[in-house]
């Protein structure tokens, strides 16, 4: 009897090593909302740079292996997921859609995200959520130093520890830690965890299928000191 | 930008294959640094004898003139010495007890003639050109040995030379590859010199070279020596760092250059980037990491 698999008659298999980097992400990019093609699979990445960027359809992209810089990087509505780990800048500047790592993403993860989702399931290095404009992160490890620096809007969640100075100079962005923080930047502090919290984290934990208690959580946010100018800083400049 | 490769063998059965190895990783590095490439490996030793890499704009000259004038005129304790040309570089196999004589006869007579290294063990290559072309002109797939590392440039600090190529080796069977910049290797430099360390170029990288160097001559460890970098030296570094049991991995605190590490049963390897590490045996199955900020990491044989 021969049976018709679905799946796979609407999978699109790309060897990178074989046609290219150009050709992945045009024919990704030219990608529309309403393709046929849903599903993608990157094979070979071999570390390469700018795998599946500007994306802006809602198509599945799987990558089976490891990247190099900018994964994911610019994307809008397309969901991608990486079966190994990321150089660089993975889903730097993502608009919306979801971008979620099985192994390690190096450092800057997620800088100046405007929205969507960004799950790492293993750890993240330094400048993870630098400059976060409204994107959310959730890492099960840890972050590295300098994490959330600047970040104006969205939410950093970390089930593991935070490395030095999170949050420096942060605006509006809320970080939810689990573990230990190992220090807070300038202008960042610890806030209560109110009911809105505890939901807010509840929601953004099922979303990147987690499975933790909210209410083991600490979240720090802005003390809203460096916003303006303050004379009595005047000789700091 | 620069790019730093590293490859240090557990499996000796492995060493044959080190230079083409290290090789494959150096080219994929390519686009880190087109401007110059060097590779330092550490090779075969034999007791008693001494390697000198030496270095030559016009090698067909002075290399003939060199052997001859060593058979002919020096008073060496022996006479069984070697010098193996590779392009404009050759190494140079004599007895521990003669290389004094014949640094001083070099640095004498002949002044186009510049030393790239010497120890026991390390061999230097370095030229000005793209990654793939000095692999080739060099034969450094064929090189055999325990460990070695690499570097591909794109000047910042100091001119694109051969002498302003990485690995620097300031100290015998040492050498010091680096990806970023240091903002107080002049001072830095002045004193080393006061202290009596040799520093041929105005190169930030061999800065950090000569103070590992100079440290390491005072008695510390190389790991203890890399530690204090970490507060005399300032600015961005990744360095990695070869001695003739090992190398060392250093980051400076802020941790912007970037570093992948890897390990398996049969070696350690040191990239840049992951790109570098795709082609090494079972990297599927390595234990792949980056290594920390102000965190001093070493292997050695």
């Amino acid at each position: 009897m021969t049976t018709l698999d679905i799946t796979s008659q609407d999978m699109t298999t790309i060897d990178l090593t074989e046609q290219g980097l150009r050709y992945l992400n045009e024919t990704l990019q030219q990608q529309s909302a309403g393709t046929n093609q849903q599903d993608w699979t990157i094979i070979n990445p071999r570390g390469s740079h700018a795998i599946a960027v500007g994306l802006d359809a809602p198509i599945r992209v799987t990558v089976n292996g490891s990247t190099g810089y900018y994964c994911g990087g610019m994307n809008k509505q397309a969901t991608i997921t990486v079966n190994g780990s990321v150089g660089p800048g993975v889903a730097e500047n993502m608009t919306s859609g979801m971008v979620v790592v099985e192994g390690d993403a190096s450092q800057y993860a997620g800088a100046t995200g405007h929205g969507g989702t960004l799950v790492i399931r293993g750890n993240a290095a330094s400048r993870c959520g630098i400059s976060m404009k409204g994107i959310d992160i959730i890492v099960a490890g840890n972050i590295g130093h300098m994490s959330a620096f600047m970040a104006q809007k969205g939410n950093l969640v970390v089930l593991g520890d935070a490395g030095e100075a999170l949050g420096d100079s942060l605006y509006e962005a809320r970080l939810y830690v689990r573990g230990s923080v190992k220090s807070l930047g300038a202008d960042c502090i610890e806030k209560d965890m109110k009911e809105e919290h505890i939901k807010q984290l509840a929601e953004l934990l099922e979303r990147a299928d987690m499975d933790a208690d909210p209410a083991s959580f600490r979240r720090y946010g802005s003390a809203r000191q460096l916003y303006h100018f303050d004379v009595d800083n005047v000789s700091a400049y | 930008m620069c790019g730093i490769v590293g490859l240090f063998l557990k499996d000796e059965a492995l060493k044959p294959e080190l230079g083409e190895m290290l090789s494959a990783m150096l080219i994929t590095m390519t686009d880190r640094g087109p401007d110059s490439a060097g590779i330092a490996i550490y090779g075969d030793e034999s007791k008693g004898m001494w390697k000198l890499t030496i270095q030559s704009g016009q090698p067909d000259v002075d290399f003939p003139a060199l052997e001859q004038h060593l058979h002919d005129h020096a008073n060496l304790n022996s006479k069984a010495f070697s010098i193996t040309a590779r392009d404009t570089h050759a190494v140079i196999q004599v007895m521990e007890t003669d290389k004094d004589i014949i640094l001083s006869i070099i640095k004498s007579q002949f002044p186009t003639i510049r030393i790239m290294s010497q120890g026991q063990s390390i061999e230097i290559y370095k030229e000005v050109g793209l990654p793939k072309d000095v692999v080739q002109r060099f034969g450094l797939t064929d090189a055999s040995g325990s460990h070695g590392i690499g570097h591909t440039r794109m000047a910042t600090e100091s001119a694109i030379t051969t002498l302003g190529a990485h690995p620097f080796s300031t100290g015998q069977d040492q050498c010091l590859v680096h990806n970023g910049s240091l903002s107080n290797h002049n001072m830095m430099r002045r004193h080393l010199r006061a202290e009596g360390i040799d520093i041929q170029t105005e190169n930030d990288s061999e800065v950090a070279a000569a103070y590992l160097t100079a440290r390491m001559s005072e008695g510390q460890t190389l790991g203890e020596a890399l530690t204090s970098g970490l507060n005399d030296l300032d600015g961005f570094f990744t360095f990695v760092v070869g001695t003739k049991t090992g190398f060392g991995v250093l980051r400076d605190p802020i941790a912007c250059k970037p570093a992948v590490m890897a390990e398996t049963d049969a070696y350690v390897a040191f990239g840049s980037e992951y790109r570098a590490l795709v082609n090494l045996p079972a990297i599927e199955a390595a234990k792949v990491w980056e290594p920390e900020p102000a965190e001093v990491y070493f292997w050695s044989h």
